[in-house]
């Protein structure tokens, strides 16, 4: 098999890098306003969008059910708003309600449709774990064009949605819309969960709004930065989930880029520069070393200090019991040798240097005392 | 002609579902001076600062910004809300944050250019964060954080700045860096209205006062409206002490 060759590959792999790029660069807003449940609510809420619209036309075209989807993930949407601000239901128990509501009718009305005896509505449950080998090349070129004008309104609106992701009411303050922006941005988002419907399915379609923005967060701190490599990691989960599912038969193409994305926000939790694990971790023991040692050589200072003498050496024991609470005083007493502010005498006691005494003292000083 | 008010409000009232957070509130603020608004928790002060930012909707009432609505008078208004009524997790950088307060100017579509950046640069150096421009916003401390917020406010070269208490968990730093700002601001003849916690210093910082809970208790000149009578109407008994410490305080010193 080839990427460059194989026709129906290359579709699906344009196809599945297309919506990576666009659901990773909206996520990263969505992660960022604290929205990731509302992808998840939006998706699921578009099952009896696509099963209504197959009642009422008995058309299988992908132009159709998605509209059908765009619609009913819509009004899930307005409903979850019109709940938070006239009841007193907080937003996630808002969006738990509307979307197990509505995911729930959208399997009824699947189970519904597949009970009756006409073969044509065979395939219409693709729509749940998502088939990308269904697409075609005339289906990724429209999404490639909503999602070049989707790119676009998201490079005009860029300092608008920058300042609703920021600090909202001071964006209103200043008398930007900020609710119609709100809108807009949510409108947005609900285009790049439907147009991922028919390849990644609407149980995992949130995936690929969430994963692809939490992995980048890990890179950078910067906005532009992090929607750039939120895409990036979404085109490379959707490429690598595509090729996975053509070529193990029967695995469907949504849990496959669910599969790869999940591994590349695992590497990112724990290898990112800045804020992965790894690094922090590392960079704990750094600092608990220094700690350590600066505490030895304090030590072995404020015994110098007593005995008015750094000829005077003394047990390792005596600088363990006073280092009870930061330990390690054998590993610093080699490195501080090793530097030359430490040296151990022939009785096999510790005292410090000359030089190891001047430092002590100047870090003394800089503490305000002993 | 009448007398010209940095904001004037009447009969403003603003309710949360069925309790009156702000009761029929008539204020008038004079253009050119340093107001602090005290009052106990839940008396109403953030939502006062809000109702004249037209962020909430208040059930009655008219405010007006120099005799004509916010809406028209949008760029005389500059605002510091409350430092953690944002993500300060957000991946963007100090210099970036003050900029922020040219969007308004700025209008639709337009980036940030250089001169946006020179009034932002300029305004750090005014709060003393100069070496901290290119600095994450999350590796900043509270008083540091306070400190972009101000700066930001500044950029908005407005007349009538809100502040919602500022003061709130800052280093001794800050608060200078503060007070001094606020009281340039208001030698070169602009409004300063402050959401203020700490009575002990209101006579110390400013020239005006607005005393609230609910209702408007009273405003005006610090030495004649802060008096020990309308503290206890504003925070009930609670307040004896905090009276009398400040009058030992203002003895010895």
């Amino acid at each position: 098999m080839d990427i460059f060759t194989d026709y129906t590959l290359r579709t699906v792999a344009l196809g599945t890098s297309v919506l990576g790029i666009l659901s990773g660069a909206l996520g990263t807003f969505a992660v960022l306003r604290r929205q990731s449940l509302l992808g998840d609510a939006i998706s699921h809420a578009a099952l009896p969008g696509i099963a209504i619209a197959y009642i009422l036309t008995r058309s299988k075209s992908t132009i159709i059910l998605i509209l059908g989807a765009a619609i009913a993930g819509w009004v899930a949407t307005l409903f979850i708003i019109a709940i938070v601000r006239n009841t007193r239901i907080k937003e996630d128990a808002a969006l738990g309600t509307v979307l197990s509501v509505f995911f729930g009718f959208g399997l009824v009305l699947l189970t519904f449709i597949q009970r009756q005896p006409d073969a044509s509505q065979a395939g219409l449950d693709k729509f749940l774990f998502g088939q990308a080998a269904t697409l075609l090349q005339r289906d990724v070129v429209s999404m490639a064009i909503l999602a070049i004008i989707v790119l676009i309104i998201l490079t005009l609106f860029w300092k608008e949605f920058k300042l609703l992701s920021f600090d909202p009411s001071f964006g209103k303050s200043m008398g930007f819309p900020i609710h119609r922006l709100e809108i807009l941005l949510t409108a947005l988002i609900v285009i790049a969960i439907v147009l991922g419907l028919q390849t990644v399915g609407v149980v995992l379609m949130s995936a690929m709004i969430v994963a692809p923005a939490a992995a980048a967060r890990q890179w950078t701190d910067k906005l532009s930065i992090m929607v750039i490599l939120s895409g990036l990691f979404g085109a490379f989960a959707g490429v690598g989930g595509a090729l996975m599912s053509s070529n193990v038969t029967k695995v469907p193409t949504g849990p496959a880029i669910v599969l790869v994305i999940s591994a590349v926000v695992i590497a990112s939790l724990l290898f990112a520069s800045k804020r992965g694990l790894l690094w922090s971790y590392m960079r704990e023991r750094r600092n608990r070393k220094q700690i350590q040692l600066d505490a030895v050589l304090s030590d072995l200072y404020i015994l110098a200090v007593q005995h008015d003498s750094i000829e005077h050496g003394h047990q390792i024991q005596v600088l363990r019991s006073m280092s009870t609470g930061h330990g390690g005083v054998d590993g610093s007493l080699s490195v501080l040798e090793s530097r030359g502010l430490a040296r151990q005498l022939d009785d096999g006691k510790w005292a410090l240097t000359s030089r190891g005494f001047d430092l002590a003292r100047e870090m003394t000083d800089q503490r305000g005392g002993v | 002609m009448e007398k010209e008010y940095a904001i004037q409000m009447e009969d403003i009232t603003v309710a949360y579902r069925d309790k009156p957070v702000l009761w029929d509130i008539d204020l008038k603020v004079p253009p050119g001076v340093l107001m602090a608004i005290v009052g106990p928790n839940g008396a109403g002060k953030t939502t006062l600062i809000k109702a004249i930012l037209d962020l909430i909707d208040p059930a009655a009432g008219d405010i007006e910004i120099f005799g004509k609505p916010y809406a028209k008078q949008r760029s005389m208004v500059g605002y510091v809300p409350q430092r953690n009524s944002v993500d300060w997790d957000f991946p963007t950088t100090v210099l970036d944050v003050v900029m922020m307060g040219r969007y308004g100017e700025l209008g639709w579509f337009k980036r940030p250019g250089k001169r946006e950046r020179d009034l932002a640069v300029n305004a750090l150096k005014k709060v003393g964060m100069q070496d901290y421009i290119n600095r994450q916003i999350s590796q900043l401390s509270g008083g540091q954080q306070q400190r972009v917020f101000l700066a930001r406010a500044l950029v908005q070269e407005a007349d009538i700045y809100l502040m919602d208490e500022p003061f709130q968990g800052v280093d001794a730093i800050t608060e200078t860096a503060i007070v001094k700002i606020m009281q340039e601001l208001r030698k070169s003849g602009k409004t300063v209205i402050v959401v203020h916690h700490d009575l002990q210093t209101v006579s110390e910082y400013f020239d005006w006062v607005m005393l609230l809970n609910v209702r408007r208790i009273a405003s005006g000149p610090v030495e004649e409206v802060f008096t020990e009578e309308n503290l206890r109407l504003a925070y009930g008994g609670k307040v004896a002490f905090l009276t009398t410490h400040s009058h030992q305080e203002e003895a010895t010193t």
